[in-house]
């Protein structure tokens, strides 16, 4: 025990003398490895990105309490996440939650949208989809499909189209986090990489009778 | 000559394997055409090209790079790469094998750090000596077990900030390395991830490095594989050679530590 602690204090007085740690902690107080870390990680990008590709390293209360707890949060914290989020959800004009199928098989194929950088860039106005097939299977046609998240296939054919179902699945793409916190699946709504009427119509490609996911 | 040869051929099969893998099954693909290539992986051309850029006379100072040290003392190349990133006490910083080239094209060949790292990645047309030297200083860790126990302070601290890096969440997907590397056994579309939070995870992960892309058809190092990672999560660009990707790297070759390394790699 006594052992552990002089090698600590020992190691920590090395530490004192390293220029960089002596850099890193003069601005990151408590010595606290999360705080060093941000800066870091805050002063590892180009200068030359613009300042509005810079806000993307913000982190708003959720992102923060999932990094924090390695997307696993104690229940009241957790509890805490998905009330919050569930607050942020915004409904279309109109308030139909069900749009265009076909339109929203397309949206969900889309993987591209939002790159940036100077290397490989998406051009400016690149249709930005929900890429729901990088994380879940949906169509049975399409066999490109990841495993990040459990398989949508059939998912209207068995949760069926009632009023509540139709309303969760909006609010579950508009804000995963409402009812999952911290899970692996973006939040489209909140960070408008989706518009409302977008979510309506995949709304439909996941629960229209009609829609492959449902038919084949 | 030899391996020109073998690598027009590696170019031949490649594109057919390449198409095959479009549709079929992921690693068995891999497999197959690592076992295709596996006397002809184009990434050799540019290790030869490495050595000779190790071993001539270049820049003001008119000097080869065969006095570098990259960990193991002047000169010392053989299982350099798999102990990398590690503390060096004349920068006083945790630097990685491309930081530490760098470092040495810079002090002792006199070059200026901008006009080295301008060209840190190849493009068509465009070649990159940083990617050939590095190439060839890895194939000298190749069948060289990766070892890197981040015992010195800095380090350690290193391996820690690159561990808080890899759980940090941002951006408009909400992306952090782990939503995508964090799971046993995930793909994306078909990409398989792999669990780099595991020692046979982040050893498939590390120990082909640098690695012939056959859908860049160019060699990448771990720097740019990392930086498009991050494209990937929708950030912005970080710096090349900054220290969070430094820092991810040490955490990562720390929890890969053990485990042997197959470089230059092919990877799909
Ligand atoms: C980065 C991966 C990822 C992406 C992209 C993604 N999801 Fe998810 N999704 C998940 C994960 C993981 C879960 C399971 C945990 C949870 O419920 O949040 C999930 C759960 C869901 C559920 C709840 C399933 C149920 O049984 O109730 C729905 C519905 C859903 N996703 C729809 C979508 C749609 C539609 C898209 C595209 C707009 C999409 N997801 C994009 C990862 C993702
Ligand atoms: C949106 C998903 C995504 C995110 C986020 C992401 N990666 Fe990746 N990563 C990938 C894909 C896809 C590949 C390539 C797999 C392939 O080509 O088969 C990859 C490859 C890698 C590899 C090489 C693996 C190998 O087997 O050669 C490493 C190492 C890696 N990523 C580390 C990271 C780190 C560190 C971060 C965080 C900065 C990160 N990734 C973030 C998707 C992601």
């Amino acid at each position: 025990m006594t052992r552990t602690i002089a090698r600590i204090a020992l190691a920590a007085a090395g530490l004192a003398l390293l220029p960089g740690f002596a850099q890193a902690q003069k601005n990151a107080p408590n010595n606290d490895i999360t705080a060093q870390a941000e800066q870091v990680f805050r002063s590892s990008f180009r200068a030359d990105n613009p300042k509005y590709w810079m806000t993307r390293l913000d982190q708003d209360e959720a992102m923060r309490l999932c990094s924090q707890y390695r997307d696993n949060p104690p229940a009241k914290l957790r509890a805490q996440i998905e009330k919050a989020q569930m607050a942020t959800i915004r409904y279309p004009v109109e308030g139909k939650l069900i749009g265009d199928w076909k339109e929203g098989e397309k949206l969900a194929a889309v993987g591209t949208g939002g790159h940036i950088g100077f290397i490989q860039p998406d051009p400016p106005g690149r249709l930005r989809g929900g890429n729901c097939y990088a994380c879940h299977q949906l169509a049975k046609k399409e066999v490109a499909y990841g495993t990040i998240g459990p398989s949508l296939h059939h998912f209207g054919k068995l949760r069926g189209t009632s009023d509540e179902i139709v309303k969760y699945t909006y609010d579950k793409i508009y804000n995963s986090n409402a009812f999952t916190a911290c899970t692996n699946m973006p939040r489209f709504g909140l960070h408008s990489w989706l518009t409302p009427e977008q979510i309506t119509h995949i709304v439909a490609f996941l629960v229209d009778p009609e829609s492959p996911v449902n038919k084949d | 000559m030899h391996s020109i040869v073998h690598a027009a051929l590696a170019a031949a099969t490649v594109g057919l394997a390449g198409a095959a893998l479009a549709q079929g099954s992921t690693m068995d693909d891999i497999a197959k055409y690592r076992e295709m290539l596996a006397d002809g992986n184009p990434a050799e051309l540019l290790e030869a090209k490495g050595e000779d850029l190790w071993k001539k006379a270049r820049g003001p100072k008119n000097a080869s790079l065969e006095q570098c040290d990259m960990g193991l003392g002047p000169g010392k190349l053989e299982g350099a790469y798999a102990q990398l990133p590690r503390y060096f006490a004349d920068t006083k910083k945790v630097m990685d094998a491309e930081s530490r080239v760098v470092h040495c094209m810079v002090t002792l060949q006199g070059f200026k750090e901008e006009d080295v790292t301008k060209n840190w990645f190849s493009k068509p047309g465009r070649d990159s000596d940083i990617e050939a030297l590095v190439t060839y200083i890895g194939a000298k860790s190749n069948g060289e077990k990766i070892n890197v126990p981040a015992r010195h302070p800095e380090e350690a601290r290193m391996a820690k900030i690159g561990e808080q890096i890899f759980y940090r969440r941002s951006g408009p997907q909400d992306f952090s390395c782990a939503i995508c590397h964090g799971q046993e056994g995930k793909r994306i579309r078909l990409q398989e991830l792999g669990n780099l939070t595991t020692q046979a995870g982040a050893g498939t992960a590390m120990g082909n490095w640098p690695s012939y892309r056959v859908s860049q058809g160019a060699v990448w190092t771990m720097q740019r594989r990392l930086i498009d990672c991050m494209r990937q999560a929708r950030w912005p660009e970080p710096k090349y050679l900054s220290d969070s990707v430094i820092a991810l790297e040490v955490f990562l070759q720390k929890t890969a530590s053990g485990t042997v390394m197959q470089t230059p790699g092919i990877k799909r």
